[in-house]
């Protein structure tokens, strides 16, 4: 039978405030286990959580990013459950008032635009980290990751395949990283996606039973999950069997899905609110704020990038993917250079630089005022696009102006036709079998004449003058 | 020693202290002399820290020797129920789960209280968790009535009233969540205060219920009374539901001048479930403020039927949660053998908790549960709701409402013990007023012919312990009478 999959998301992301979401404490990741605690986070005895505004400020704005309804009023909730990665047993969290809620994001699947809605994005409190030595008998708990500020964004189930939980995930992470709240990395668990699947044969609407995939360390990996999940749940009712409701982990080395738990609703956690935490209140004058200080979206800066500079989609795309790299694109382009040659420059030659020695945008010494220098040098006939690549790979291994460089290293470009011309002849001189080729209609022979050429010029040659120059002198002789 | 320091108020130690008449030392000395031969008796402490407070006292002297302005409670001996954290010797809530656990940090109150030159002179004995009426429930023994040592001091905070009472310290702190200060503080015939909740930030008080839970006073009189809210009131950050309102000075309201002041009587109050002798002492401490120019006006608190259900329906639900974090992970003796995570908490807990905070713990966990909430949990803050409207209401046609503290005088120990709703009743009369969130005050108006205090309750409006407190010190001073020293500690 043919079957449609039915996909919600659950995603947890840690939120960077610089202190826990109601203790003082820092959220620096790599500190050693035990030391960024204080008792509240500890949920020792007497204490109590005061809420950080920041964590308010920053949910607002995810919520408002994703085009949510924020509660003026809504209010923290404690969910009981004993677990020993719990320092209170129980975790506050918000139940039936979530500060966000009926949201939506467009994403792009398949060449087409398709709306996920978001149901709600509620503010809570990370777990502390269990770890278990290999084969059991001793554990540890870590509570450097208790009360770390969590938000968790759980969509409608309006996906229907892998491809378009890839793309939400995609979106919804540039999204984030955009909005500056979360690292978004998911080797360190500042994001954590689940995805609840289920199928139902084509065209009907009833759902069908779900399964929860967890613990997926990427975005790849859930792809192939849900993959996984939508084939192994056809070939079980296909085969006359059932949908069992449970939570399954994903074996990234053997590509399939396994059995967890059973049916996380036999759970029953006593939600009820959290009597020491006030109601949140945002007003219409905070939420005003919240929303003037957001930065301009990657969505519309995709398409003003199109609009503006007259990008094609896909280098639009490319430069808008992080916020760092379309502020410095665009910061680029401010200082007067040509919008196309300076996307080229940046996405093709500056990027293979970064992949090539694993470096970040924001920790290259390219400033943009460096590379919009160089990007000049070029219009201005100063260079060679061929010696811009090298004098780029020595402004990005040292961090010297360009013009600088181009005085070191006597990179100037020899337009002079009369010096090109002597050197022409030279070549010509010394190559009488390619000439003669040449002349015999072997038009293959002239490359090798320009690269003779450009070779003696040690590049420094303009491209098109030795071109022209070497044509006229071939052409003279005959 | 001439003097008998164990004996006198806060205000009169403090002026003697900042006067150089007597050192922080000596009264401290006086103070641990008086527990050394009464608190066998009375039991009143579960931790006497005597070398901790001479050194608190000496490290009081040595400020004043060096001209420093010690505070509004310079060498003024304290006692504190061990419910609050500190540094200090151990925070157990007088229940086996936390025994031996020692606080890293003294909570707000205490803290204030230090600040001011307080010296703190040890832990004092409760139901364990606050959760009881007659402190019968502490793990570690139970405490006596100084009035008649047969009889319970009344509870949770039973070890600090009765501390107070018989001298074994001038102020002593307390917790009160449905009634925890002021029923003690009846049974005892000393001043205990609970105030609005939020007044005083709850930081480092171990929770039991958090919406109702809230520190106070037991004093002496009611000037110190008022000397220990200056102290404590007032905005904390590290509690958010502590108020963010102005606190006034509250000595400036001890005046005897109660003219025109409306009384309101709670006909629901004064019925006949009510002992007749207890009746009769508060009429009586009516009758004097009648004569000072106050007016009697009946009110009605029509849902007061409703309280008591109300009450341990959302207090046992808190506390069910409160109490998760003592699992064996963490704290209390981790059953040794238990074979799962799961074995391991209910081994830990079975074992830790008594009778009376199992109860409870099930009772929350039942009403929070999934299918009853709605019943329970959710008609329970309905009816809350209501309650506070009652208060509301009244308070439209009152300045303050005069009830009974209890409805009966101090009861013999092993009494109740065996009927738990049967204790519950002692605090029909003060659970409203923790519902309610509003202030309240009592103290003594009376020995009963048995020779046991009686208490007056004076409830007032929301941050109005001004009121109140005038109130109660125009009674003190014109009631004719003074309580004396308990009889069994004479």
């Amino acid at each position: 039978m043919k079957y449609e999959p039915v996909i919600g998301m659950e995603v947890h992301v840690e939120l960077s405030t610089k202190s826990k979401v109601f203790c003082g404490c820092s959220t620096n990741f790599h500190a050693p286990a035990n030391t960024n605690v204080c008792p509240v986070c500890l949920g020792m005895p007497g204490v109590l959580p005061v809420i950080n505004k920041r964590a308010i400020e920053m949910s607002v704005a995810v919520g408002l990013a994703l085009n949510c309804t924020i509660s003026r009023w809504s209010k923290m909730d404690r969910k009981n459950y004993f677990y020993p990665d719990l320092a209170k047993n129980y975790q506050i969290s918000q139940y039936d008032l979530p500060l966000c809620a009926n949201g939506y994001i467009d994403i792009k699947s398949n060449g087409a635009t398709k709306r996920i809605g978001i149901t709600r994005a509620h503010l809570e409190e990370d777990t502390a980290r269990n770890t278990h030595t290999i084969g059991g008998g001793e554990s540890g708990v870590d509570f450097n990751r208790c009360g770390v500020t969590l938000l968790e964004i759980v969509t409608e189930p309006d996906i229907h395949g892998a491809d378009e939980a890839f793309a939400y995930l995609t979106e919804l992470k540039q999204l984030l990283r955009y909005l500056d709240v979360s690292d978004c990395n998911m080797e360190e668990g500042s994001l954590r996606a689940e995805a609840n699947i289920s199928i139902r044969p084509a065209g009907t609407t009833p759902f069908g039973t779900k399964t929860e995939v967890k613990n997926v360390a990427s975005f790849s990996g859930i792809q192939k999950a849900i993959e996984f999940e939508i084939a192994r749940q056809s070939k079980l009712l296909d085969e006359g069997g059932t949908v069992v409701q449970e939570t399954r982990g994903w074996d990234a080395d053997r590509g399939i899905t396994f059995s967890q738990r059973a049916k996380e609703s036999a759970h029953d956690y006593r939600y009820f609110p959290d009597p020491d935490l006030v109601p949140i209140v945002v007003d219409e004058a905070w939420e005003k704020a919240i929303r003037e200080s957001l930065p301009e979206l990657p969505q519309a800066r995709r398409a003003r990038f199109e609009s503006e500079f007259g990008l094609s989609a896909y280098d639009a795309g490319v430069l808008t993917g992080e916020k760092p790299m379309a502020d410095y694109y665009e910061a680029v382009v401010r200082m007067g250079c040509q919008p196309k040659q300076a996307a080229n420059w940046i996405t093709v030659e500056l990027q293979a630089l970064l992949t090539e020695h694993k470096q970040e945008l924001t920790d290259s010494k390219v400033t943009h005022e460096h590379m919009a220098g160089m990007l000049k040098l070029i219009e201005d006939g100063t260079i060679s696009g061929k010696i811009a690549k090298d004098l780029l790979a020595g402004m990005f291994e040292s961090g010297k102006a360009p013009k600088v460089l181009v005085e070191e290293k006597g990179l100037v470009q020899i337009s002079d036709t009369s010096a090109i011309e002597a050197v022409a002849r030279e070549i010509l001189a010394a190559n009488p079998g390619p000439v003669a080729d040449f002349r015999g209609g072997k038009e293959k022979a002239f490359g090798f004449l320009v690269g003779q050429l450009m070779k003696a010029t040690k590049g420094k040659a303009n491209p098109q003058l030795a071109n022209e120059v070497l044509k006229r002198v071939l052409g003279e002789a005959e | 020693m001439s003097e008998k320091w164990y004996q006198k108020t806060a205000h009169e130690i403090r002026d003697a202290v900042r006067g150089g008449k007597v050192s922080a030392l000596e009264v401290t000395e006086s103070h641990l002399g008086r527990i050394a031969e009464v608190d066998s008796k009375v039991k009143a402490y579960v931790d006497v820290w005597n070398d901790a407070a001479r050194a608190q006292a000496q490290a009081v002297d040595a400020r004043i020797k060096a001209g420093e302005d010690v505070g509004p409670l310079a060498g003024v001996p304290i006692g504190l129920k061990d419910v609050f954290c500190t540094k200090l010797g151990t925070t157990t809530c007088c229940s086996k789960i936390l025994k031996g656990y020692r606080s890293p940090f003294d909570g707000t109150a205490v803290e204030r209280l230090a600040n001011a030159g307080a010296v703190f002179l040890g832990k004092l004995n409760m139901d364990e968790f606050a959760m009881g009426s007659s402190t019968e429930n502490s793990s570690i023994h139970t405490t006596r009535n100084p009035w008649n040592l047969d009889c319970v001091p009344g509870g949770s905070s039973g070890g600090s009233a009765a501390a107070v009472a018989a001298d074994e310290c001038a102020i002593a702190l307390g917790s009160d969540t449905g009634g925890s200060i002021r029923q003690p503080a009846a049974c005892v015939g000393c001043v205990g205060l609970k105030p609005t909740y939020g007044r005083i930030s709850r930081y480092g008080l171990v929770a039991f219920a958090s919406s109702l839970d809230q520190i106070g006073p037991f004093t002496k009189d009611v000037e110190d009374c008022a000397i220990a809210l200056n102290i404590m009131c007032g905005r904390d950050p590290k509690d958010s539901t502590s108020a963010n309102l102005p606190v006034p000075d509250f000595t400036k309201a001890l005046t005897t001048d109660v003219a025109g002041l409306r009384i309101g009587l709670p006909k629901e109050y004064f019925t006949d479930a009510l002992n007749a002798e207890m009746r009769d002492k508060v009429m009586a401490a009516v009758a004097v403020l009648e004569k000072e120019g106050a007016r009697v006006v009946e009110v009605t608190l029509p849902h007061t039927d409703y309280a008591i259900a109300v009450y341990y329906i959302i207090c046992t639900a808190e506390a069910s949660s409160n109490l998760a974090r003592f699992d064996g992970v963490r704290y209390a003796t981790r059953a040794a053998d238990a074979k799962t995570t799961m074995d391991m908490y209910t081994r830990t807990k079975t074992d830790g908790y008594g009778p009376e905070v199992r109860r409870r713990i099930m009772l929350g966990t039942y009403v929070l549960s999934s299918g009853y909430y709605d019943a329970y949990y959710l008609k329970a803050q309905k009816v809350r709701s209501l309650i506070r409207r009652d208060f509301t209401e009244a308070f439209e046609k009152c300045d303050v409402i005069l009830t009974p503290t209890s409805p009966t005088p101090a009861f013999k120990i092993g009494e109740k013990a065996a009927n738990p709703l049967d204790m519950y009743l002692s605090d029909i009369y003060t659970i409203s007023v923790n519902l309610a969130g509003i202030p309240g005050l009592s103290m003594p108006c009376g020995l009963t012919a048995s020779g046991l205090p009686a208490g007056l309750q004076i409830i007032g409006k929301p941050f109005d312990e001004e009121t109140i407190l005038r109130t109660a010190y125009a009674y003190e001073q014109k009631r004719g009478f003074e309580m004396g020293t308990p009889t069994a500690v004479k």
